[in-house]
């Protein structure tokens, strides 16, 4: 059988690699996508407590993790267009004035 | 033991296919890698006695969120990163700020490795209890989530809502044609 450890350890590595993305790419959509892996991350390791613990909460609040995902994607994205429409550009530095 | 093997297997596949979506240029891979990583993260829900959360992540997440991502990037004409000019302007690429950043970084690392360490239910088997049957069970699912979460049910119906008149508004072209 395999120990709670093990989905712990790959849920922190996928976290990191996330965390790792937000932070190193110059990609709107990049960054996007790596907030998503740190989303599943969290989801991984809620499942893994809620079979843990023997209940149920664990997977219903991945649920509500992935509902909140995909508001957050379709709120996400639809920036993205609007901020590609202004500058042809999805590099993050081409947005540091805040009016233009 | 075929159980540790495939876990190993799902969890070496989801971690290369992440590491991939953050090492590519181009955005089009990267979202068609991370729908691999979603599939082995769905492996690995089903092996937790999770089934409906497992197809659920296929469903929803590959099936739906991912498709729009797709779309927004064909939609975009997928515009690589040009690194290098933006690069050697950005602040954090100068050397004190770097190195701050770099520290920043290990810390993180070593606070999880820290916590990790110190939990004291790390071997202990997560999937050899006797209630898989109760667990696994979308019957018994459906009534958890409509009788203690309703009110959490009910107040994610109101934030989808407002994500998709946000989203409406938000790419709507400002003035002009209408």
């Amino acid at each position: 059988m395999i120990p709670l450890g093990h989905y712990l350890v790959v849920s922190a590595v996928l976290f990191a690699i996330g965390a790792a993305g937000v932070f190193l790419r110059r990609n709107l959509i990049t960054i996007l996508l790596s907030i998503e892996i740190m989303l599943n991350a969290v989801n991984l390791s809620f499942v893994a407590f809620g079979r843990y613990a023997g209940d149920l909460d664990g997977q219903i609040i991945t649920f509500f993790v992935m509902t909140v995902a995909a508001a957050e994607a379709a709120v996400g994205l639809a920036l993205v267009i609007a901020l590609f429409r202004q500058r042809e550009s999805l590099n993050p530095d081409a947005f540091t004035s805040l009016k233009w | 033991m075929p159980e540790t093997f495939v876990f190993y297997a799902f969890s070496a596949v989801a971690i290369g296919a992440s590491t991939l979506v953050i090492g590519q240029r181009n955005p089009m891979y990267s979202v068609l890698l991370l729908i691999v990583s979603f599939g082995a993260l769905s492996g690995l829900y089903i092996q937790l006695d999770a089934p409906f959360v497992a197809v659920a992540q296929i469903i929803i997440y590959a099936g739906a969120i991912m498709v729009l991502f797709l779309f927004v990037v064909m939609l975009l004409n997928a515009p690589r990163e040009d690194a290098a000019e933006w690069d050697r302007a950005h602040p954090f690429r100068q050397p004190g700020l770097g190195r701050f950043g770099a520290l920043l970084a290990t810390l993180l690392v070593v606070q999880l490795a820290w916590a990790l360490m110190k939990m004291n239910a790390l071997d202990a088997p997560v999937a050899s209890r006797a209630d898989a049957a109760r667990v696994g069970s979308v019957v018994e699912m459906g009534r958890v989530l409509f009788s203690r979460h309703t009110f959490a049910f009910e107040a994610t119906s109101v934030l989808i809502l407002v994500a998709m008149v946000g989203a409406v508004v938000l790419a709507r072209r400002e003035g002009g044609e209408r």
